[in-house]
């Protein structure tokens, strides 16, 4: 019982937290639709694409790089969460809730599945702006997508979470969002199909197939379209539990997970 | 599992080291029921690594704390229970209310929303804060967000409290109310660690710890350690840095 009080409790604050930084929200709206009806628009010409699972028919750029935009969403707001962990460890929030009396590894799945919703609700928001600019999926992919994106979500998060634990300053962190962050994304299916990639290079082909964000990028994609990609969801689920073992290691008081040395 | 002082705070042959360097070497002390304990001790005394050790955001290779006669090391988390933290750093989400951000810690200690209320009110109306539980903490001074630490703090009834220089910051008069409200805490029955520079918020009859280079140095009430000099001046002479 206490275990779901401090869960409602760590998401619920999530949501505040979220309600009062409107800025952060339309800055997560607003860079996935500048890829979609900007990027999109020019590159439509230069990426022809073959018909490839999920779809069955020919697709034009944009519907093709709409899931990866989902994915990025989850990318980008993981990574901003872990960056809000690394400044609460510097402030005391951090502390409060290590101190606990709750174990800690539920404590970081609450603040994972926290910052997970709030990814979500973003999703679906900028999946509605896609649907008004004329993309749309079949509409019970909109619904077959969520348990996909809980899985992302959460895969994302605990990266976010590992990265923190390493990071002992808040100044270190945009160097590492830069290494992180952008190979992530472009060495990934979102923006460009596997075989893509192979007519440049086998060897950033095998690299975008071993990314984890290109699992996620694809049992997204499949699920918007109502199919399984059964190797993308146990890959993406082996990298959850992987990352969130890590995490938890990563916070174990007896590491010595501490914001900077004692000063006193 | 009891240990000499069931009901306080004890802390037997506590040692902790960042690679070569020693912060804490093997440090004891035992806090009965009901003692305010003041623990001085210039920087790099390994103040702030015997406060993480205590809240469990370190762990120690060596020697054990007890938290009202459980054992942190084999029970952290019923140990846990039984503690109140006022960090040095601020706790408060600053966009949130005082009340939101009460609910928030009793929630992480699992207490139930309509119990946490009538607590929240209970504490709030103790530091005479009952009329800001509305209030974002974003517009309060710093003494009401210090008050609010406190009153976060005792929310969870924990028998052991550990404040982290809890007045920095403060002006005079805001600093001895809180100084007095923590003993008057004490005088009801929960046993305190109140690290700090300040030596005039210590009074003579409080339990002294003085801390250097990661050993104690003294041990005692704060009269007895003092002697004939005054507080701040004995500090010196035997640390050689003003309190």
């Amino acid at each position: 019982m206490s275990y779901l009080i401090a869960l409602r409790a760590v998401v619920g604050r999530e949501f505040l937290r979220f309600v009062h930084q409107r800025e952060r929200f339309i800055a997560a709206l607003v860079r996935p639709l500048v890829w979609l009806i900007v990027f999109a628009a020019g590159f439509r010409a230069a990426l022809g694409l073959s018909i490839t699972p999920p779809y069955q028919t020919y697709i034009v750029y944009e519907d093709y790089i709409v899931p990866g935009l989902c994915a990025m969403i989850l990318l980008f707001n993981g990574m901003q969460s872990s960056l809000s962990l690394v400044y609460d460890r510097e402030m005391g929030s951090m502390r409060l809730l290590l101190t606990s009396p709750l174990p800690r590894w539920w404590l970081l799945v609450a603040r994972l599945l926290g910052s997970t919703a709030i990814s979500i609700l973003q999703v679906y928001t900028f999946l509605g702006v896609a649907w008004l600019y004329g993309i749309d999926m079949p509409p019970w992919g909109y619904v077959a997508v969520l348990p996909a994106l809980v899985l992302g979500g959460v895969m994302l998060g605990a990266l976010g979470l590992v990265l923190s634990s390493l990071i002992k300053q808040l100044e270190n962190f945009a160097g590492v969002m830069n290494f992180v962050i952008f190979p992530m994304f472009f060495l990934s299916t979102a923006l460009y199909p596997l075989w893509r990639m192979a007519e440049s290079s086998t060897v950033l082909r095998d690299i975008c197939a071993v990314n984890p964000f290109t699992h996620v990028v694809e049992l997204v994609r499949f699920a918007l379209y109502l199919e399984f990609n059964a190797q993308a969801a146990a890959m993406g689920a082996l990298w959850t539990l992987g990352l969130l073992a890590l995490a938890v290691w990563g916070y174990d008081p007896g590491r010595g997970m501490r914001g900077k040395r004692a000063g006193g | 599992m009891t240990s000499p002082s069931s009901n306080g705070l004890s802390v037997q042959n506590l040692a902790y080291t960042y690679g070569p360097k020693t912060a804490l070497g093997g440090v004891s002390f035992d806090l009965p029921r009901g003692r305010f304990c003041a623990l001085l001790g210039p920087n790099g005394a390994g103040k702030s690594t015997l406060f993480a050790l205590l809240t469990r955001l370190l762990v120690a290779p060596q020697g054990t704390i007890h938290l009202a006669g459980v054992d942190l090391g084999t029970d952290p988390r019923a140990a846990l229970r039984h503690l109140g933290i006022v960090f040095q750093q601020p706790t408060l989400d600053l966009d949130l209310s005082v009340q939101q951000n009460l609910r928030y810690f009793a929630a992480l200690h699992g207490i139930p929303r309509r119990d946490a209320d009538a607590r929240i009110a209970k504490a709030l109306a103790q530091l005479d804060m009952a009329e800001r539980a509305g209030e974002r903490v974003r517009s309060l001074n710093g003494g009401h967000r210090r008050r609010t630490e406190l009153a976060r703090a005792l929310l969870h009834d924990p028998k052991v409290l550990l404040l982290d220089e809890p007045t920095v910051g403060l002006d005079a008069a805001t600093r001895s109310a809180i100084t007095a409200h923590v003993h008057a805490l004490a005088d009801q029955g929960l046993t305190i660690l109140w690290a700090t520079h300040l030596t005039d918020e210590i009074r003579d009859d409080d339990h002294l710890l003085i801390l250097h280079r990661g050993a104690l140095l003294e041990e005692g009430t704060a009269r007895d350690v003092r002697g004939n000099a005054p507080l701040a001046d004995h500090f010196l002479s035997v640390t050689g840095h003003a309190a």
